[in-house]
């Protein structure tokens, strides 16, 4: 008897200890980048593991800086408008392709998918000339334009998905009303939609704001380009001298917002992310 | 019961001329339906051509030329020069440069040993969260954050937690004593491939987890209900009865971390920009095409890794067809 419960206190001890790692694996990095975005001048090289200081200096010397905060200005237009654009041809063809039977509807959601898996690189110098082509080079325009070419397929994947969920009675019934499937699709399914379709705009929008190929490659002057792109062209004089606390400030700065929506619609996420990839 | 009544009649419905008269009003209400799914799903291949088709059947087309990144406009047909060509006793072009291939190794090797990893570390996170215990909620939204936080954002972070002098990894791993002198990470051509490898499977094993996770509280509690009374060791029930009963959903799950790896560029672009020791395919043609601005170039090495992720692509596709291909 006793050795059965000594048992079964080790694995209650093993169970917290594991958890306790996956929280320190998960959570650590992002507490360090917390942790070093208060720090100032000589405080960065000393390695601390708790809170030492609470500097603001990183933060105001980030914020300060115009062509930041005009970035983050340029990647909320560049995700809003991707999102717009995507739900506004994704939501139609989601309620085509999962309420609807017809010949050719394997293809076109295997055409939706292949998209989808594109490598982005072998369309840049495609894309590139369409931009210059529209003289959109160095424009957020173009980022918005580009942007589709992975915003679109997921939001039509994730939102027939979800389309598909919806009971047929619903249709049944706007159908032996006489119903036009426009109308059918505005009046019964789009309000029945909302949560699918925030959840699939809001994965869409963390796509299109963590984007970095496409903005870096588009882009040029320092008030055209988005947040990823800000931060990764941060520099000091050499690789050695990087400013890592104006660094961390900056990357604390986009990510908080990021991590409390990820916080609040956690449920939302999961559901979004397994419409996508296990029912795929 | 009821859904079943229904794909009866749209069955019926399909081939309603042929029965005629009392179907005919039905009959024309699917046609209508017909019309207006074409007229939605239109739009949206539209816009795909657009932004996808038409880039690439250029990119394609570059692959053959000698166009410039500075003047796109002016360019040359130059046969599949950019892809190989003898030239006075030696090969030229992507497919005789030996970088590229480098480039192709790292691709294949970082793509194996990070989903690997996070296969397996995934799969750890979801059992431990398939548990009930309290605040598990917590848990699971702290496992989101990583997968939350820009890539470019990540590689930033733990490009500071990696410093060769002032990092606290080098600090913890020195205190435990597992080296003696620090190390530099993401310079030393033996560690930047797994420095590259480290950061990219803590990004991403929330995904593999979330996906292991939702596979795994679909299952059915009777047999491990079975396997309990039967006395049998934990570790043999995990192997013999959930992992062949996850196995499809983490099927899809590797699948696509695999072609997602396959095209990495953010991860490596910033924490060892342009290094040969860590150079993915994808960084490989950026390179070629925007700085040495060698649109022909980097349009080859780009339709070349192209061509192998649709091919992986169509095998999948090919093979997964069964899934859904037919299912309303």
């Amino acid at each position: 008897m006793n050795r059965k419960l000594l048992k079964k206190i080790a694995g209650k001890v093993g169970f917290a200890i594991l958890l306790l790692a996956i929280i320190l694996f998960t959570v650590f990095p992002f507490y360090y980048a917390i942790l070093t975005s208060f720090k100032s001048g000589s405080e960065l090289f000393s390695i601390d593991y708790w809170f030492t200081s609470f500097n603001l200096e990183n933060y105001q010397a980030v914020l300060g800086q115009g062509s930041f905060v005009t970035s983050i200005w340029n990647s909320l237009f560049v995700s809003t408008c991707a999102v717009a654009i995507a739900m506004t041809f994704g939501l139609t063809a989601a309620y085509a392709l999962g309420r609807v039977q017809f010949r050719g509807r394997g293809s076109v959601l295997m055409i939706v998918l292949g998209v989808s898996m594109f490598p982005q690189v072998a369309v840049l110098s495609g894309l590139f000339e369409v931009i210059r082509a529209f003289d959109l080079y160095n424009d957020p325009l173009s980022l918005v334009f580009s942007y589709t070419i992975f915003t679109l397929p997921f939001t039509v994947w994730v939102l027939t998905t979800f389309m598909r969920q919806l009971p047929k009675e619903l249709e049944e019934a706007a159908i032996v009303d006489g119903a036009s499937p426009v109308v059918t699709l505005f009046k019964v399914f789009i309000p029945l939609m909302g949560p699918a379709m925030a959840t699939t705009g809001l994965l869409a929008f963390i796509a299109a704001w963590n984007e970095f190929l496409f903005a870096l490659t588009f882009t040029l002057t320092d008030d055209q380009r988005t947040v990823p792109v800000a931060i990764a062209l941060i520099t000091g004089g050499s690789q050695h001298e990087l400013p890592w606390g104006h660094l961390m400030a900056a990357s604390v700065i986009v990510t908080v917002p990021l991590v409390v929506l990820v916080l609040i619609f956690q449920r939302r996420i999961v559901s979004g992310l397994t419409a996508g990839a296990v029912k795929g | 019961m009821a859904q079943h009544t229904t794909s009866f009649t749209e069955h019926q419905a399909a081939t309603a001329p042929a029965i005629a008269a009392p179907r005919r009003r039905h009959g024309r209400m699917q046609r209508q339906r017909l019309r207006a799914a074409w007229l939605f799903l239109i739009p949206m291949l539209v816009v795909l051509a657009a932004v996808a088709g038409w880039p690439l059947m250029r990119t394609i087309w570059f692959s053959f030329t000698d166009a410039s990144f500075s003047d796109i406009s002016q360019y040359g047909f130059i046969g599949i020069e950019n892809y190989l060509v003898y030239d006075n006793g030696a090969w030229y072009g992507v497919l005789a440069d030996p970088d590229w291939w480098q480039a192709v190794w790292n691709t294949l090797f970082f793509t194996v040993v990070s989903v690997g990893a996070e296969t397996v570390l995934g799969l750890i996170i979801a059992l431990t969260l398939n548990a009930q215990f309290r605040g598990r909620g917590w848990v699971r939204a702290a496992t989101l954050i990583p997968w939350a936080i820009p890539t470019i954002v990540s590689a930033k972070m733990w490009g500071w937690m990696l410093h060769d002098q002032f990092g606290i990894l080098n600090d913890m791993l020195m205190t435990l004593g597992v080296i003696s002198s620090p190390l530099n990470w993401t310079a030393n051509p033996d560690l930047s491939m797994w420095a590259v490898i480290m950061v990219d499977v803590w990004k991403t094993t929330p995904f593999m987890a979330l996906l292991s996770l939702a596979a795994l509280q679909m299952l059915p509690s009777d047999c491990y209900e079975a396997a309990k009374v039967d006395g049998i060791h934990p570790v043999r029930v995990f192997f013999r009865v959930t992992l062949p009963l996850i196995y499809p959903a983490l099927m899809v799950a590797i699948i696509f971390r695999v072609l997602d790896a396959l095209r990495v560029f953010d991860v490596i672009y910033v924490l060892t920009s342009n290094s040969k020791d860590t150079m993915s395919m994808s960084v490989y043609a950026r390179q070629q095409l925007v700085e040495f601005q060698d649109v022909g170039y980097g349009s080859a090495a780009s339709t070349v890794l192209f061509l192998i992720i649709a091919l992986l692509t169509i095998t999948y596709l090919y093979l997964g067809r069964k899934q859904f291909g037919g299912e309303a």
